[in-house]
């Protein structure tokens, strides 16, 4: 369980970690929390020769909600999202899912651009930015660009980020109406068997808008958009929820391994996703 | 690929040392400084037993490497309490029974100390959601959840009888 050698640099801005990213190429390797890279390393999964530790980035830290738009920096831990009262108030999603990320000890250094920027499908922040239609900001060598949480990820391990790049922080528009983080594990600390995050709108009884996405079903998270659509227009009663299970089955490729077969994934995905939308329906 | 200058502060005194950037925590603190308080149960980051205080955090100091800690302030069961004078939560472990091997131990106490800071009247169920990083084989937990919580009255009734 000890990871091969490599060289230790903790630069102290953006700007530094990149030029070190570009200087090492395909040998560096970016750490934030170390929770998800570092048991990938002891097992020898990940070979890195120059580790770049994020940790002495001022500007990655911090929360700001400012004109509706909520700010993250990357390197705000679990344990920080959770007791942030602004984020809590503009966005209480995300303490409802952070909460039921691992627990208490990796919630302290896991961080938001870590659990974003590391492409596994097990992770459940990536299906909550992606129901929350956030937007990343990537640092590289020639500057900034934003790409959109739902054109992230491409497969498990392999996202939209070049290796040279850092996500710096996500952005995305305070959310209106009622919110549910649903999630099934076998035990705490456990990854998802299934997860769903839901927004809902009303405007008065009828559902007025929504956003769907699913957690550790896919290669990839993934956003429903015709369970959404579902569900809009509807009073959102049992044959509208029916509804909008129905939509999101095909749209889920859910693989066996030690969490269980397809069909009782499947099973667990349409269970999730009927209670996440009746909780969320009853927060609206 | 060389060592590194690493300095720490654990209980309270400086430590300074040459350490591979790999080394982990737990090995520097186990094997280097002779701290054999926090214990390696899994070294897979999932049962708490290598647990301790790190800059204000309960951390697995299994996943986190010496590098990462330069310059960290830590704090282990031996910073707590020792033989002569039990800290409250090793009194109240010792009188609920809120241990059978002791080896899950020294990670609990250490995380319920750092738990009970930021929440001096946690419910049980608070105690169990705080808890749920550290693993016990033996008790069951019950007496470990009632032990903490008995630490909690205990530290607060002197807390006011300070006052
Ligand atoms: C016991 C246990 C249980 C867990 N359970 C869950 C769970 O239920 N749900 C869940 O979502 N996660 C879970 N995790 C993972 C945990 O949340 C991780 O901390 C998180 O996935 C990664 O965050 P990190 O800061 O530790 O990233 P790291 O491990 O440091 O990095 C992960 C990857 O992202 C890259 N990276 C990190 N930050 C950046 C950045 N700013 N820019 C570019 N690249 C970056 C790294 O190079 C690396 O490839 C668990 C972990 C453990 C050990
Ligand atoms: S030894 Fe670190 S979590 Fe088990
Ligand atoms: S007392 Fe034996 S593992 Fe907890």
């Amino acid at each position: 369980m000890i990871p091969s050698r490599f060289d230790y640099h903790r630069p102290d801005s953006v700007d530094g970690a990149v030029a070190l990213l570009t200087k090492y190429g395909d040998e560096a390797r970016a750490i934030a929390g170390g929770h998800s890279l570092i048991p990938m390393m002891k097992l020898r999964m990940a070979e890195v020769q120059h580790l770049v530790d994020l940790q002495g980035i001022d500007s990655m830290k911090g929360v700001s909600v400012a004109g509706g738009t909520v700010t993250i920096g990357a390197m705000m831990t679990q344990h920080e999202l959770i007791a942030n009262e602004a984020l809590a108030k503009a966005a209480p999603i995300i303490r409802e899912a952070s909460l039921q990320i691992a627990d208490p000890q990796v919630r302290y250094v896991g961080t938001i651009g870590g659990n974003l920027a590391n492409g596994d499908p097990g992770n459940d922040m990536p299906g909550l930015m992606q129901c929350l239609d956030a937007t990343y900001v990537l640092a590289g060598p020639d500057g900034t660009r934003e790409v959109a949480a739902r054109d992230f990820y491409e497969a498990a391990y392999f996202t939209a980020r070049s290796d040279d790049e850092i996500l710096v922080s996500v952005r995305f528009t305070a959310p209106k109406g009622g919110y549910a983080y649903e999630k099934q594990k076998r035990k705490i600390g456990d990854y998802a068997t299934a997860a769903a995050a839901v927004l809902i709108e009303k405007d008065g009884a009828t559902c007025a808008a929504t956003s769907i996405a699913m957690t550790n079903l896919s290669d990839t998270p993934v956003w429903c958009e015709a369970a959404g659509a579902a569900l809009v227009g509807s009073k959102l009663d049992k044959s509208a929820i029916d509804a909008a299970v129905a939509a999101m089955l095909p749209t889920i490729d859910p693989q066996e391994d030690n969490r269980g077969p397809v069909e009782f994934k499947k099973h667990v995905a349409g269970v999730m996703l009927r209670r996440a939308i009746e909780r969320a329906a009853s927060r609206a | 690929m060389g060592k590194m200058h690493i300095k720490l502060t654990v209980n309270g005194k400086q430590e300074e040392l040459l350490a591979e950037p790999r080394e982990l925590l737990i090995h520097v603190l186990r094997e280097r400084l002779g701290i054999t308080g926090p214990h390696i149960g899994c070294e897979t980051s999932h049962c708490g037993a290598c647990t301790v205080d790190m800059d204000g955090k309960s951390v697995k100091s299994c996943t986190v490497f010496a590098a990462q800690a330069n310059g960290a302030n830590i704090t282990t069961i031996e910073g707590l309490g020792n033989p002569d004078g039990l800290h409250v939560l090793q009194q109240m472990f010792k009188e609920h029974h809120g241990l059978q091997c002791g080896f899950c131990t020294p990670g609990m106490i250490t995380r319920a100390w750092r738990l009970l800071q930021e929440n001096p009247n946690p419910t049980e169920e608070d105690v169990r959601f705080g808890m749920a990083g550290n693993l016990c084989r033996c008790t069951g937990y019950q007496n470990i959840v009632k032990a903490i919580l008995a630490a909690a009255a205990e530290l607060n009734a002197a807390k006011e009888a300070a006052q």
